[in-house]
């Protein structure tokens, strides 16, 4: 049972990371109808624009001048890190998407998978090849219960991502920006009628979807603290997984489905030797598309009308 | 004059759909562009919602403003051009207010957005009813009063409409041109493309016929109505 138990909250964190990212899929497929195949690497630029917010925070603090507690100079990292990945996601849709708007849709995923090149070919070149390591800022505590060991780090984890996934609900619920969203989801064509400007909602959501994968990969450095420049390609695919499984373009759905990945993962790696954990974990997800092709929450597809 | 245009022309890849028209609109005016399926009624009303990319020589002009420097979602929210998009297109996934409510996204005056709506539900008290139910269970008639009713939150100096009557059921459809001459007489502008020829002529003043791309007649609805070659292409002989 404490064995279950203990999976189960491996299995939360390992999810959030995934359904984090996932949601910058969602989203932009949601409102876009275009797979942004670069976001697993905004995920890993979000990762190191952390590791340096994080160390220059850091080493400020060791001078002195203001001495920060961890805790403190973990949120600044969030916040400004977020802040600054959403302006890469947002040079992503201007430099890379936005003129191939009308272009056919291979043209827009070839381009993702270009650009998420170039992020991680920049960043070997900017950085070298070393991997490089998150600074920790907060000491981990684990606490015994009842033979589950749980960190303090584990919880804060899963606490900040459920934390943001909330904010990006009521966000998508209760406000006029968010309420644009529902709509172009449903039909993007018509929205510049009602007097919705179109490019700065595309920029938008570009820059909500990097800023989440800016705490994912910021959450992430945490629990995993070794950084490399290829880090954002494997969970990207994940992440991309996540999203068709949650429902092409439904939001909650990709969030959900990226902590189902992660319970797959984790409990098939707690049958099976580890080697294998992929292979069968990801067998098991087209099993489940196989039985549902539109994923969880998504629609049959319907080819959407042009005005 | 508060709407003119001039030279007109719209491509689709290489197929011309518009090949130059000329028309214009006289403020608190009905006006109606009649045509057959194909003839380029919803391209004229496209390119002047900026949906449509016009060809160079097209001039569009809404009195002294250039309408060309306008991307599409600022002609609905600077200049009060608003556009009933052909088969509605409601948000069927958001509520009946909730459409009503983005299409003041743009506003700037959103104090009186409350009474606005509060507006549109007094011309389709039906709209009140239904205020919580979501766009796409709505029926045919509904969803027209809930299109129009959309339009005039985002802009009511001119409306476009695109065929308000198509699969409208007599009755309903005497509704909904009720209403809109109702919107007329508080001060809206309407181009009106139909191709339910008889019941557009009606209700504008004045008509154009549209055939393949180009204007081929105009003049009051009245006259329209009577000329043989009309009589014959458009109003059933």
């Amino acid at each position: 049972m404490a064995f279950l138990l203990q999976n189960l909250v491996n299995a939360l964190q390992w999810g959030s990371f995934y359904a984090l990212i996932a949601l910058g899929y969602a989203m932009v497929y949601s409102i876009l109808m275009l797979f942004n195949f670069a976001h697993g690497d905004i995920f890993m630029t979000g990762a190191y624009i952390g590791f340096g917010v994080a160390t220059s925070l850091v080493a400020l603090s060791s001078l002195g001048a203001v001495a920060l507690p961890g805790w403190l100079i973990l949120v600044l990292t969030i916040l400004v890190s977020m802040f600054i990945t959403s302006f890469v996601g947002i040079t992503v849709e201007r430099v890379g998407y936005r003129p191939l708007r009308e272009a056919p849709r291979a043209s827009a995923a070839i381009t993702g998978l270009m650009i998420g090149i170039i992020l991680e070919t920049g960043n070997l070149a900017l950085l070298g090849a070393q991997r490089v390591s998150f600074p920790s800022l907060i000491e981990t505590v684990t606490y015994n219960a009842g033979g589950v060991y749980i960190t303090n780090k584990k919880i804060m984890i899963v606490a900040i991502s459920l934390m943001f996934m909330l904010a990006l609900h009521l966000f998508i619920r209760k406000t006029r920006w968010g309420m644009a969203m529902r709509a172009m989801s449903f039909d993007y064509i018509v929205v510049p009628l009602m007097g919705v400007p179109l490019n700065r909602m595309a920029s938008m959501t570009f820059a909500l979807g990097s800023a989440l994968a800016a705490v994912a990969g910021i959450l992430f450095g945490m629990a995993y603290p070794v950084l490399d420049p290829y880090m954002g390609i494997l969970f990207g695919w994940k992440a991309f997984v996540a999203a068709i499984l949650g429902g092409r373009g439904s939001i909650m759905g990709a969030c959900l489905a990226g902590f189902l990945l992660g319970f797959i993962e984790i409990f098939v790696a707690m049958i099976f030797p580890s080697t294998l954990r992929d292979f069968i974990a990801y067998s098991i997800v087209l099993l489940i598309l196989v039985f549902r092709p539109h994923g969880f929450f998504g629609e049959p597809y319907s080819a959407k009308l042009r005005l | 004059m508060l709407l003119s245009v001039r030279n007109l022309q719209v491509s689709y890849g290489r197929i011309k759909a518009l090949h130059g028209i000329d028309f214009e609109i006289e403020e608190g005016e009905i006006v109606t562009i009649i045509g057959a399926n194909g003839a380029g009624k919803s391209t004229t009303l496209r390119a002047i919602s900026r949906m449509v990319p016009v060809e160079k020589d097209t001039r569009m002009m809404l009195r002294d403003i250039d309408l060309l420097k306008y991307p599409a979602d600022k002609v609905v929210s600077e200049l009060g051009i608003s556009h009933v998009p052909e088969g509605r297109r409601l948000f069927g996934n958001l509520t009946v207010l909730e459409n009503l409510q983005l299409a003041t996204f743009a506003r700037k005056d959103r104090h009186n957005v409350e009474a606005d709506i509060q507006r549109v539900f007094n011309i389709f008290p039906r709209l009140e009813e239904r205020r919580l139910q979501k766009a796409g269970t709505l029926s045919g008639g509904e969803q027209q009063m809930l299109a129009i009713g959309r339009a005039l939150m985002s802009g009511r100096k001119i409306m476009l409409l695109d065929e308000p009557s198509m699969g409208l059921a007599p009755l309903l459809m005497l509704d909904v041109f009720n209403a809109l001459k109702e919107i007329n007489q508080e001060g809206t502008t309407i181009l009106l493309v139909e191709q339910n020829a008889r019941m557009a002529l009606k209700f504008a003043q004045r008509g154009y016929v549209l055939e393949s791309g180009n204007l081929v007649m105009q003049g009051p609805s009245a006259e329209l109505l009577e000329n043989p070659d009309v009589k014959k292409a458009y109003l059933g002989g």
